[in-house]
């Protein structure tokens, strides 16, 4: 067996700097002049594929991630900068080309596998392995907050520190001095006699062969990482400068607007578009056999036309299913699968069955959340122009090459015959991953024949998403005479990742964790922290539960089963601390607490609730996180209070429900945003244990549900089990303890 | 027909039923202002119709011909940003920035009619703004910002600024 760890395949990743984004296995080496005339202009050297230096010694680092507003691209930058002794003040970013240099998948493979042991034969080609597991071909993708974590622990840091000392490298062979008589330091080499900027060694250092192992600063040495420096695109935010995939243009450009069979999986029957065709402005109407698009002369024309329009959809099963099938069918496929034997499982620690048989009581709980939706600001829409045989498409997207290769799949070209530009987007959260907008704007613009913008409505944004799934997560604990748990069981529908989303942290001593497969016809998304968005919720609630019937404080009852675990008992012990966990709490207010780990980074939150009248008011959130380092701590404060208001939305209000197949909700007055008037303070506390660094951009989710939940049930008495919280009627007696479901 | 939009007057010719949003988005190619949902329910589209912050994307332009529209475009001078959008940068406000066009503009028409708000002030003048990204607080400390007066003038290349984290 081939231990392929992360580290080790970075480590290879260094050969070439290049080799990092191609895969280092199969294809080591320097891989400068095949990327060059993407990135360089006249004037400039590429020093290597994720920097470049012109002549007058500014520094461009190349970012492989997209920008949705997680600020990666300028935390990505610091990273590489610092190493690379660069002087601030002359460093930029550009986002890298979608081209199959600037791949990212090695470093998905990081997430994806972890540390997984696969055999040696499988080594060279684990990008196979890996693309099964991804379901996708080509990635260059930001996703899984694997932006700082993987990207720039093992590239951009990686990249910085071997392109200083191949600068160094030219620097002593022109000068006849040695490497360790040199200093480099603000984008200027030394020796103590002689100083000249970077760019006068760029074009010699261009010429040499990356070092294999470049040797990176520690934290102490850092000048530019954990500083909160002000994000390089947030200028162009305020004054209305900056450019999304909607506000692209190109000449001749026409409008569409669309709608896709209501129900997922359906198509066209008929068309009746006479009315629309008679419409001023009105270009044609184009049948996508899924979907029925109008091109008009404005975007307004379109939506009106596409009003006017009837379509006959053909009827398929799905057609007859709605949410309460859908959970009656996760209830009945858990039972089935346990029953037969058919739970992949997770953990399965210890002796459960020993520990149930033994147990002075049993506790049994279900919770299950639903289908929810991205929301964007910025509803899907792609910019596309298909002529002779090429593509050229022009939207935000999260995964540049993945869109690549999916458009030249569904317009049947060769992919060096599409070209993706980037974007910034309107939020991701996962949504901007999926390329079915640009799919559509690229098949009416073949079927046109010309440029055509895209624009779907709020409504087909909302009932056309990849959903965060429906789910049901069923519990039970065996108990002691004591009331303490010795045993965790827990099964759910619809495994996706991370695979350890489900693993609690706590020590009880028989663990049973597994999933049943219950699928549904309606598409899956990854949404902002994935699986963890409501693992957390199951697992910190029960946890939660557990402590109850223990008789015990649902703080001190975690921190007794945290031992063997400092990080975790750290972040949550400061959090208790910095949200005044023990402070007296009036009628109808209530305090709870939860803790998650997710993406590598440790986050306990502490909410406050005030319920009056049924109304819920989260008055203050508390967070402390352990992100291993805070490359930028402004940053990862921003994320986490951007974590925590997507979560909350969610678990306040967020429901996508299904009924005769297809979603009931269709804009923010259905599907409804927490907004200033109900957005809590936020306050955040970092610790740097300089341990493993983690992601930032979802963190933040998972533990804002359950610690809501925990902190109601204090309120109240009313333990949710369900999301969202308004499924509950909390106008109730505060004494009294209440439930929607027996 | 003809509208003026900060301060140009355009001769525009389309559907008097079409939004202002697209208008100014389609025919003036000014793209600041966004569209977000097209029932008046996000904020992403706001713009000031003399003077008053609107939702433009159900705002027909037969209804503004005549009117002064001023759009994100519009509210700085050619010395420089508006305090609002320096504030915007000091606390570091924007992540995705879709909306923040319509969340400045809702925050410049507040902060022009009520130099000082309070916190129910601002929420009821900003609720209508939706900020998926949820950067409310940020935006609450940004209009405070200007309300005190402390806005200092952006330097992109600002000095270093040491965090107050907890070494473990």
């Amino acid at each position: 067996m081939g231990k392929w760890t992360r580290r080790g395949f970075i480590t290879a990743g260094v050969i070439g700097g290049a080799a990092l984004v191609v895969g280092v296995a199969i294809r080591p080496g320097n891989q400068n002049s095949k990327v060059a005339k993407y990135v360089t202009v006249d004037g400039e050297s590429l020093i290597n594929i994720w920097v470049k230096i012109d002549e007058n010694n500014h520094v461009t680092v190349i970012v492989p991630h997209s920008e949705m507003g997680q600020g990666a691209q300028t935390a990505l930058t610091q990273m590489l900068a610092d190493e690379l002794d660069a002087n601030w003040d002359d460093v930029s970013f550009i986002e890298a080309p979608a081209e199959d240099a600037y791949a990212n998948g090695p470093m998905g493979k990081g997430f994806i596998l972890g540390d997984t042991k696969i055999p040696e034969i499988l080594v060279g080609s684990v990008d196979g392995l890996f693309m099964t597991v991804a379901s996708a071909m080509h990635l260059q993708i930001t996703g899984g907050s694997t932006s700082i974590r993987a990207t720039g622990v093992y590239g951009m840091r990686v990249a910085g520190a071997a392109a200083r000392e191949m600068l160094l490298e030219a620097a002593s062979s022109e000068w006849s001095v040695p490497v360790s008589k040199l200093t480099a330091k603000n984008g200027i080499i030394s020796d103590g006699e002689r100083s000249a900027s970077y760019a006068w060694f760029a074009a010699a250092a261009g010429q040499l062969q990356p070092p294999y192992s470049p040797k990176l600063k520690s934290a102490d040495q850092f000048t530019i990482m954990g500083k909160s420096k002000p994000r390089l695109d947030i200028p162009s935010k305020v004054d209305g400068t900056a450019m999304f995939g909607i506000d692209a243009e190109v000449e001749g450009m026409v409008y569409a607007t669309i709608m896709a069979a209501p129900v997922f999986g359906a198509s066209v029957k008929t068309v009746n578009s006479d009315a629309a065709n008679e419409m001023s402005g009105v270009i044609d109407v184009v049948n996508l056999d899924d979907a029925v698009a109008v091109v008009a002369d404005s975007y307004w024309t379109a939506k009106k036309a596409l009003a006017t329009i009837k379509v006959e959809w053909h009827q398929t099963s799905p057609a007859k299913m709605d949410s309460d099938k859908i959970f009656a069918q996760f209830q009945n496929d858990i039972a089935a699968g346990v029953k037969n034997g058919e739970v992949s499982s997770d953990r399965n620690e210890g002796d459960s069955a020993g520990a149930f048989e033994n147990a002075s009581r049993i506790v049994e709980r279900e919770y299950r959340v639903p289908y929810l939706a991205h929301a964007c600001m910025e509803p899907m829409n792609a910019l596309a122009m298909v002529a002779d045989g090429h593509c050229e498409v022009w939207t935000g997207t999260q995964n540049p090459l993945g869109f690549k290769y999916q458009i030249a799949e569904a317009l049947q070209l060769e992919a060096e015959h599409v070209t993706v530009n980037n974007f910034f987007m309107g939020g991701g959260f996962g949504r901007r991953a999926t390329p079915d907008a640009a799919i559509q704007a690229a098949k009416i613009s073949q079927r046109i024949g010309q440029p055509v913008k895209l624009i779907w409505s709020r409504e087909e944004d909302i009932q056309h998403d990849h959903y965060r799934p429906a789910v049901v997560s069923q519990f039970r604990a065996a108990l002691d005479a004591n009331g303490q748990p010795t045993a965790w069981e827990n099964h759910y529908v619809d495994k996706h990742e991370p695979a350890e989303a489900p693993l609690i942290p706590y020590s009880i001593a028989n663990q049973t964790i597994g999933a049943v497969d219950s699928p549904t016809h309606v598409p899956f998304g990854p949404w902002r922290s994935v699986d963890h968005s409501q693992h957390g919720f199951f697992t910190e609630s029960f946890i939660d539960e557990l402590a109850a019937e223990a008789g015990q404080d649902p703080f001190t009852f975690r921190m007794e089963k945290l031992k063997g675990h400092p990080r975790h008992s750290k972040v949550l012990a400061l959090a208790a601390e910095k949200g005044n966990w023990n402070a007296p709490l009036a009628k109808g207010q209530g305090r709870g607490i939860a803790l998650q780990e997710s993406f590598g980074t440790l986050v306990a939150e502490v909410v406050d609730v005030t319920v009056r009248e049924g109304k819920v008011k989260v008055d203050k959130v508390t967070i402390a996180v352990d992100p291993g380092f805070a490359v930028s701590p402004d940053g990862l404060k921003a994320q986490m209070e951007s974590g925590v208001i997507y979560g909350l939305t969610a678990a306040l209000f967020g429901e996508i429900t299904i009924k005769d197949g297809r979603v009931e909700q269709g804009n923010f007055d259905t599907y409804p945003m927490v907004r200033m008037d109900s957005a809590p303070e936020i306050e955040t506390h970092i610790i740097n244990s300089m341990e493993t660094w983690g992601g930032a951009g979802e963190p933040g989710t998972p533990g804002i549900a359950p610690a809501l939940a925990n902190a109601i049930y204090a309120a109240t008495g009313t333990r949710i089990r369900e999301l969202p919280v308004s499924k509950y009627d909390l106008n109730v007696d505060f004494v009294e303890k209440n439930e929607v479901r027996s | 027909m003809k509208i003026t939009v900060n301060g140009q007057v355009h001769d525009i010719d389309v559907s008097p039923d079409t939004p202002l949003l697209w208008v100014v988005r389609e025919n003036l190619g000014l793209t600041g202002t966004k569209f977000g949902c097209g029932i008046a329910q996000c904020g992403a589209c706001t713009m000031h119709v003399n003077g008053t912050a609107m939702r433009t994307c159900v705002l027909p332009i037969a209804a503004v011909e005549g009117a002064e529209i001023t759009t994100i475009e519009g509210i700085g001078s050619e010395d420089g940003l508006h305090a609002v959008q320096e504030a915007w940068i000091a606390e570091q406000v924007p992540q995705c920035g879709y909306c923040q066009s319509g969340q400045i503009m809702s925050a410049v028409a507040l902060l022009e009619t009520n130099p000082n708000p309070t916190d129910t002030d601002i929420n009821q003048a900003m609720s209508g703004n939706v900020c998926r990204c949820g950067m409310y607080s940020r935006i609450r400390g940004a209009i405070k910002r200007v309300a005190a007066g402390d806005v200092a003038i952006y330097d992109p290349k600002a000095k270093l600024t040491g965090e107050e984290v907890n070494h473990g």
